[in-house]
């Protein structure tokens, strides 16, 4: 691009392995949009990166209020990242509030770049700022390096001759941002150039506005003299050749289920009813009708999950997604599934509870109604999703073991996943388990009679689909008859039944991968157990620790019920177990019932996720106790 | 209304028989069900189904016991949950017959919300309705139809709760089918569900059935010689509403406001009085209040019977399979095309 060449004199570029950067404003000014096109134009470039949106539960909060704020947070490296960050280098704070609001994670030294008609006196007051005071003059930010930019006055004076009204010359202002942070880490505009471009393919004035606004923002970096000493930064990218794409949690989910209806030779439904933060799973498959995919939005979560087990009934791959509250309301349809012993899954995307919670926020505390939370004995596969990227091969493994097991299998994914994003290399068809459905074939009329509750050496029941001749059958809600499916009240019936379906259940821990160690020795002092989405931030926690000398390992389960085969002996290799949990410890229970042993418990109930930094200080600590 | 539903198979050689499972219908004697178990399995034939394409999907509740009955294949499932059940399945599947066993309980109460949006939806199901006035399998608790003032174990002092009426929530709820029938004329009840299993969309057919143990008699009037001719119509399509009798009473439209006419006292003719329309959505609105009608005012009007309304409408599974289609028109996306996605990038 030659327009970058305009570059009048040397800034010292400084390389740097990683960087966090949080865009924050309020929630209308664009910072969704600018956090997702920087994040893409690293990733295209081939850094490795985490994203995580940060947005309030109001679709527009009162402007200019804490409640207002929204931040798009993430982290792109050198080297493999698994979390956004736990405290951010860099944050654009476009209003008081932002800054406000996101202080306290700001590294001590860390960048703030200021849209100062932000921190006007409307403003600090509406940040709750008391009367008379302003961070970017009355010393609170000298431990951090501060660089009041007039954005909105710069952003009006480049775009003064665009004819756009002034409310549209203002919305541009969050690419004149992206502009000087494009400047400040040495990156190319082109991508966002592009995107644009095509975006306002139908209002080519106002594409070229913005991309003007943008230029004019790198081309300020270039020749103020704010940035002398600072110089810019480079984070070389380092990712191997090869075609990625970036995929949020959600996302994720939802290709994940296509794929595996694909390579089962089922078609896909999927019943659903909107709800935070699931939603992106029925919006995504809604798109996908060219592969066949059948949504249907249900008048509520119960529809959701029932006309899922009709149409698993009817031989389709079913699943239903949800979180928190309207798992609850499935719970009945649950144990539907259970007995009639049809294949379903069920993506629960957790957040904050108990009721109505904390909508946008994650947390890990839906394990035990997963578990549990269902009338009668009705055991079911509980799996859980550890990354974004993860999310796909969580989910496609659900719904293997839900076609091949026939049971509906609950797969765990949380809001912190469901937003945040990851490049993922593209995979190929090939590197994808087979699924195998177990249809029973036609049955002739001089043939045996077809057993509908007939299992295998798995325990598992074939699937006898309407339109197959010769095995018409009636199955329902009620206890069965061992083998017929028949209508049974019998004592000794309902026992045995009982133990079976569990028994299936258990015998799935034949077919899944034995628990592996992530990082870290085989044995040794500490073993830090985890679930779900804090895979990154104890990833990333070990590897200091291991850095740092210490004895300590990191394994994270996707199989929660049934659990791996080995996980008992594993438990046993180290001197203490961790397992940190977004919740008052659930797994934790889970552990010491299945081996009766006393691991640690680490809780963070907040709806925010764990960072590094917690559980590194927590691992420490625990080993300088032995 | 069509009558070329691609779902029918011809097989001329299938009997009543052939529809009838191993298992005994446990419903009390006297009871209602057997009536209708027996009109369904006799009409089967009549459609040219086979058992295997033919489903019937029910909650709970004394009338969603039916499927074990038909040798058919069948779903019992939980209270109130089997519409979206039934469509989850015919939405998967749109070449198979689904049918829907229901109660006044199951369907009106419990499972009220699925009932309004299925009927807005269409989906192509056959919906029976067993609307007994009462709780049966719970041992006699007033439903939603259950009439103002009837005493029950829990409504001692008698109920307070306006009814619901179907036929005017079915209607209001953008169904395209709506009829009603009695479970003790059964060669009526056998016609009704014949067109009914013909209409391509949700066919809402709600049938008077007496419950001989918590509700006896609910529907006395429209049955006993002496009075059924008095209370009763029998809707027939371009037919002038008549009853009576001597077939000398008549449902004239004075306005908005149906009005008991006597042909001979009057000096009318059959051609003065209301010609039903079936497809008439404004005269199905009408003829649905009809039961409110009988119950406020002095003046008996008839309790109308067989098909208020039929519309022919798109059915929720073409309209979503239209759409699909459409999405493939340059053919079926691949596995490897959905993983690569739409906005892959290459590093070199």
């Amino acid at each position: 691009m030659t327009d970058t060449k305009k570059t009048t004199r040397q800034v010292n570029v400084t390389s740097k392995t990683s960087v966090s950067v949080l865009f924050a404003g309020d929630s209308g000014d664009g910072m969704q949009l600018t956090g997702t096109q920087f994040a893409n134009t690293v990733a295209v470039r081939g850094s490795e990166l985490n994203t995580f949106p940060n947005f309030p539960s109001e679709i527009r909060a009162p402007a200019g209020t804490i409640a207002g704020v929204s931040g798009f947070q993430l982290q792109f490296s050198s080297k493999p990242v698994y979390t956004p960050g736990a405290r951010f280098d860099v944050m654009v704070a476009m209003n008081s509030a932002a800054l406000k609001a996101n202080l306290k994670d700001l590294h001590r030294g860390g960048i703030i770049i200021a849209g100062t008609e932000g921190f006007d006196e409307k403003n600090l007051k509406l940040a709750g700022y008391p009367e008379g005071a302003n961070p970017l003059e009355d010393g609170t930010l000298d431990n951090y390096i501060v660089f009041p930019v007039p954005v909105l006055q710069f952003t009006r004076e480049a775009l003064k001759e665009s004819g756009l009204s002034s409310k549209d010359v203002d919305r541009c202002k969050n690419m004149f941002v992206l502009g000087l942070l494009y400047w400040l880490y040495t990156l190319p505009l082109e991508g966002t150039i592009e995107t644009l471009q095509t975006k306002f393919q139908k209002n080519i004035q106002l594409a070229e506005a913005n991309i003007k606004a943008m230029k004019a923002g790198y081309f300020f970096g270039d020749e103020t003299e704010l940035f002398a000493n600072l110089g810019r930064f480079d984070i070389a990218p380092q990712k191997q050749h090869g075609t990625y794409r970036r995929v949020t949690g959600n996302e994720a989910c939802a290709i994940a289920l296509t794929a595996a209806s694909k390579k089962a030779g089922l078609n896909l439904f999927l019943g659903s009813y909107p709800i935070t933060p699931a939603t992106e799973i029925l919006q995504t498959l809604a798109k996908k009708k060219k592969y066949g995919v059948k949504t249907f939005q249900a008048e509520d979560e119960i529809a959701g999950i029932v006309s899922s087990i009709g149409a698993a009934y009817g031989g389709a791959l079913a699943a239903t997604n949800t979180s928190g509250p309207g798992l609850a309301l499935k719970t009945e349809a649950l144990g539907l599934a259970v007995i009639l012993e049809v294949p379903l899954v069920i993506i629960n995307v957790q957040r904050g509870g108990p009721s109505t919670g904390l909508p946008t926020k994650p947390e890990q505390s839906d394990l035990l109604m997963a578990m549990y939370g269902r009338h009668g004995e009705a055991p079911m596969p509980v799996i859980a999703a550890r990354s974004p990227v993860d999310c796909f091969y969580t989910t496609y493994e659900a719904a293997r073991i839900a076609v091949e097991h026939m049971t509906p299998v609950i797969c765990l994914s949380d809001g912190y996943l469901a937003l945040s994003s990851e490049p993922w290399e593209v995979e190929s068809p090939d590197n994808l388990a087979d699924i195998t459905p177990r249809f029973q074939p036609a049955r002739k009329p001089e043939d045996a009679p077809y057993l509908p509750y007939k299992r295998d050496d798995r325990l598992v029941r074939s699937w006898a689909i309407p339109g197959t001749k010769g095995l018409e059958h009636r199955i329902g809600g009620l206890e069965k008859q061992n083998e017929t499916g028949n209508v049974s009240h019998d004592p000794e019936n309902h026992e045995l039944m009982t133990k079976l379906r569990a028994e299936k259940i258990a015998r799935i821990a034949d077919t899944i991968p034995l628990q592996s160690i992530d990082n870290g020795p085989q044995k040794g002092d500490l073993l830090v157990l985890g679930w779900g989405s804090s895979y990154g931030a104890i990833k990333t926690a070990v590897e200091q620790a291991l850095e740092e000398g210490y004895s300590v390992a990191h394994a994270h389960l996707r199989y929660i019920h049934p659990f791996p085969k080995n996980l008992g002996t594993i438990l046993g290799n180290y001197k203490k177990v961790l397992i940190p949990e977004m919740n008052s410890g659930q797994l934790i229970h889970l552990i010491r019932d299945a081996f009766l042993i006393a691991p640690v418990g680490y809780s963070k109930v907040q709806g925010v996720p764990f960072n590094e930094m917690e559980i590194l200080a927590k691992i420490t600590d625990l080993i300088k106790e032995i | 209304m069509t009558d070329n539903d691609t779902t029918i198979i011809a097989s001329p050689v299938l009997t009543a028989k052939d529809f009838a499972s191993d298992q005994e219908a446990k419903w009390c004697p006297g009871c209602g069900d057997h009536a209708i178990l027996q009109q369904l399995k006799n009409v089967m034939p009549e459609l040219g189904v086979t058992p295997e394409n033919v489903v019937f999907v029910s909650g709970i509740g004394c009338s969603s016991r039916l499927p074990y009955y038909m040798a058919t294949y069948g779903v019992h499932g939980i209270h109130g949950r089997a519409l979206p059940m039934a469509t989850g399945l015919k939405v998967s599947r749109p070449e198979l017959s689904v049918w829907v066993a229901t109660g006044d309980g199951d369907a009106l109460s419990i499972g009220g919300n699925h009932f309004i949006h299925t009927l807005r939806r269409n989906p192509d199901l056959n919906v029976i309705l067993f609307n007994n006035e009462i709780y049966g399998l719970t041992k006699g608790q007033y439903s939603p139809t259950s009439k103002i003032g009837l005493r029950t174990i829990t409504s001692p002092s008698g109920v307070i709760d306006q009814p619901f009426n179907t036929a005017a929530l079915t209607i209001g709820s953008g169904g395209s089918f709506f009829a009603r029938a009695f479970d003790r004329d059964g060669k009526y009840l056998r016609s009704i569900l014949k067109r009914a299993a013909l209409h391509k969309g949700t066919s809402l057919v709600e049938i008077y059935q007496n419950c001989p143990i918590f509700n006896n008699s609910a529907f006395e009037a429209f049955a006993t010689l002496d009075t059924k001719a008095d209370n009763t119509i029998y809707l027939e399509q371009g037919k002038p509403l008549v009853f009576g009798k001597e077939k000398n009473k008549g449902i004239r439209l004075d306005g908005f406001t149906p009005v008991v006419v006597d042909l001979d006292k009057e000096g009318l003719s059959t051609s003065d009085l209301w010609i039903h329309n079936e497809a008439d959505i404004n005269k199905a609105s009408i003829l649905a209040r009809f039961a409110d009608v009988h119950d406020k005012s002095e003046e008996v009007v008839p309790r109308p019977f067989g098909i208020f309304y039929a519309e022919e409408r798109v059915t929720y599974e073409d309209a979503l399979t239209a759409q699909i289609r459409d999405a493939q028109k340059n053919g079926v996306a691949s596995l490897e095309e959905l993983l690569k996605g739409e906005s892959s990038y290459v590093i070199k």
